[in-house]
């Protein structure tokens, strides 16, 4: 039997419960449900909150019946496992925080326990968010609800292949290199990355600082506005985290797209890529040409030079980032002869291949010696990126390109060859470098049914122009309303 | 010149890290690894660095590093706001090692 009655957006599943069609209650013991007929296949979630959903589930209700309206409230999502969650494990994907359940809960989830939104349970992702394909996860890797054989993408594949198979109505995730679009484009979703600082990043594992970024995967772009009303704001508890002018949640305004100028960059198409992915992002700028946009070509030449850029910073963060895993406040301790052995123990024990691959990258950027002509030179690098998409943005309001150079690929089939699994994430790492914002969003299928994901790419904090287009696009196209067929037996 | 390299085909011909580096670059990193493992990132962390070094024949004279993306600048903090802090129980709640007071770890010093 397939069941696709639970691909709800949240604005569907709001409209069940405002109608009283069915309680919120309800609502999530049927996700519930379809969690536990699906996951032990799929193993998008690491762990099900079936206790703590139902009581927030029941919490709404009551709010609902005293005549509450928010735009999440008693809606069931999901949440990555890198997210602190007050009380209910978090592992990151690791086995070096096994058992650990934080005494706080991040921002993001704060405001979004806040909205009345209920949390089915906490999703895989590759360790502490260092991966492409949710293989490095310490809980087994995630499958494709489009084929079970293939990736979901990553590290947010636990997010994508949930909202995906409708195993929740959205999906709190996060974006380093690519994490939040890769994903969604390899599981025919909608994916913001949202611009650095835009929401805060408290309570979410650092992984590398100054590219890590907040965002949700979800149905469509009206449910990705929704999520990021939600949760953005200036943080008193995040430095880096800004303030800008709210989102305008509501999308539906646009009726075409002329005025727009969209930028398309033959970096962005290559040699090597999938013939297939060409062809449908190149559908899809022909979409957005026939709403009214105008496009043109631009060049971003240091797009090439994002990949050796990104796997010496990010691996530099990394290696400062993981030194809190020590054994002593929490997570795995393996006692050693003295202190240095049991962190050396503890570590060697508790990380994954990628992880001590970037530890070790990471260190020997930093290490003395090496630190300029790897580290700096890297960060040097790093502005001529930006400075290309800042170039680009005087004549074009938003990029159009592919998310990835292939669509989902075989479980194992890159899992031995770092450099061509880091090929994956050839045009979503540039941008991430940059700071600013992207959206993947659905806009076809390969030969073996599997999604394509087109890459709309906005200037720092241009998420509402972004995701006014996307919205457009989806109202006009259907490759977003397409789901998996899925066999069910309950 | 753009030169994608998707289909980056790396040999071996390049120079590898020795397994005296490798070991140097763990123990700066704290991790105990396996000999199959020291082998294993010898090769692997030689070809991300291979693959790397095409970023030191870029002319980046004059060109200031980007640490992080928005300005961030130094400020006064207006004063200091007393917020409650963890509770002991709370901050002991996922140690591995607790004599219920405080964190317990292996002594840093010698005796001698």
């Amino acid at each position: 039997m397939t069941d696709t009655s639970l691909s709800l957006t949240i604005r569907a599943a709001r409209e069940k419960l405002r109608a009283r069609e069915m309680s919120s209650v309800e609502l999530t013991r049927a996700f519930l449900d379809r969690i536990h007929a699906l996951n032990p296949s799929l193993n998008a979630y690491i762990t099900i909150m079936d206790d703590e959903a139902l009581a927030m589930a029941h919490a709404a209700d009551e709010r609902i019946a005293r005549g509450d309206d928010t735009p999440l409230l008693g809606v069931p999502i999901a949440i990555k496992d890198l997210f602190s969650t007050r009380g209910v494990r978090t592992t990151g994907g690791s086995k070096i925080l096994g058992n650990y359940a934080p005494v706080w809960d991040a921002t993001c989830v704060a405001r979004l326990r806040a909205q009345g939104a209920v949390f089915l349970g906490k999703l895989n992702c590759d360790e502490f968010g260092m991966g492409s394909s949710t293989e490095n996860s310490a809980y087994g890797v995630t499958r494709n609800p489009w084929d079970e054989t293939r990736v979901p993408g990553g590290s947010s594949g636990g997010s994508s292949a949930a909202v995906a198979a409708g195993l929740c109505c959205a999906a709190l995730a996060t974006d380093t290199g690519g994490s939040i679009r890769q994903p969604a484009a390899m599981c025919g979703v909608t994916g913001l990355k949202n611009s650095y600082g835009r929401i805060s990043r408290y309570g979410l594992f650092a992984f590398g600082s100054s590219l890590d970024t907040v965002g949700a995967i979800t149905h469509d772009a009206r449910d990705a506005a929704i999520m990021l009303a939600a949760m953005e704001g200036c943080d008193p508890q995040d430095a880096t985290s800004v303030d800008v002018a709210p989102i305008r949640a509501d999308l539906s305004g646009l009726q075409d797209l002329r005025g727009l100028k969209v930028g398309v960059p033959k970096e962005y198409f290559i040699d090597g890529m999938q013939p297939e992915v060409e062809q449908r992002v190149r559908e899809a700028i022909a979409q957005l040409q026939a709403l009214g946009a105008e496009v043109r070509d631009v060049s971003l030449p240091n797009t090439s030079l994002g990949l050796p850029v990104y796997y010496l910073i990010a691996p530099a963060e990394v290696s400062a980032n993981m030194a809190r895993f020590d054994g002593v406040k929490y997570g795995l301790r393996v006692q050693g002869e003295d202190l240095i052995d049991t962190y050396m123990k503890t570590r060697g024990a508790g990380f994954g291949a990628e992880v001590k691959r970037r530890i070790m990258l990471g260190t020997y950027a930093l290490s003395a010696g090496y630190y300029d002509a790897y580290y700096i030179r890297a960060q040097k690098v790093r502005t001529l990126i930006k400075r290309d998409y800042e170039h680009a943005f005087e004549t074009v309001d938003v990029i159009a390109a592919p998310v990835t150079p292939t669509t989902a690929f075989k479980i194992g089939e890159k899992a031995d060859d770092p450099i061509k699994m880091y090929l994956e994430d050839v045009f979503t790492l540039p941008v991430s470098l940059a700071g600013i914002c992207g959206i993947s969003i659905p806009c076809g299928f390969d030969q073996n049914n599997l999604p394509v994901g087109l890459q709309l790419i906005g200037p720092a904090f241009g998420e509402q122009r972004l995701l006014d287009v996307a919205q457009t696009y989806q109202a006009t196209t259907d490759h977003h309303l397409k789901k998996p067929s899925l066999s069910l037996s309950l | 010149m753009y030169d994608y390299d998707y289909d980056y085909d790396y040999d071996y011909d390049y120079d590898m890290l020795t397994e005296a580096e490798v070991e140097r670059i763990a123990l700066l990193g704290r991790l105990a690894l396996t000999g199959e493992e020291k082998a294993r990132y010898a090769r692997q962390l030689s070809a991300v660095l291979d693959y790397a070094a095409q970023l030191a024949n870029l002319d980046v004279e004059g060109i200031p590093p980007t640490a992080t993306v928005i300005p961030i600048r130094s400020v006064m903090r207006e004063g200091d706001a007393v917020f409650g802090s963890l509770p002991r129980a709370e901050a002991l709640a996922n140690a591995p090692s607790t004599d219920g007071a405080s964190f317990v770890v292996q002594a840093t010093l010698d005796n001698d």
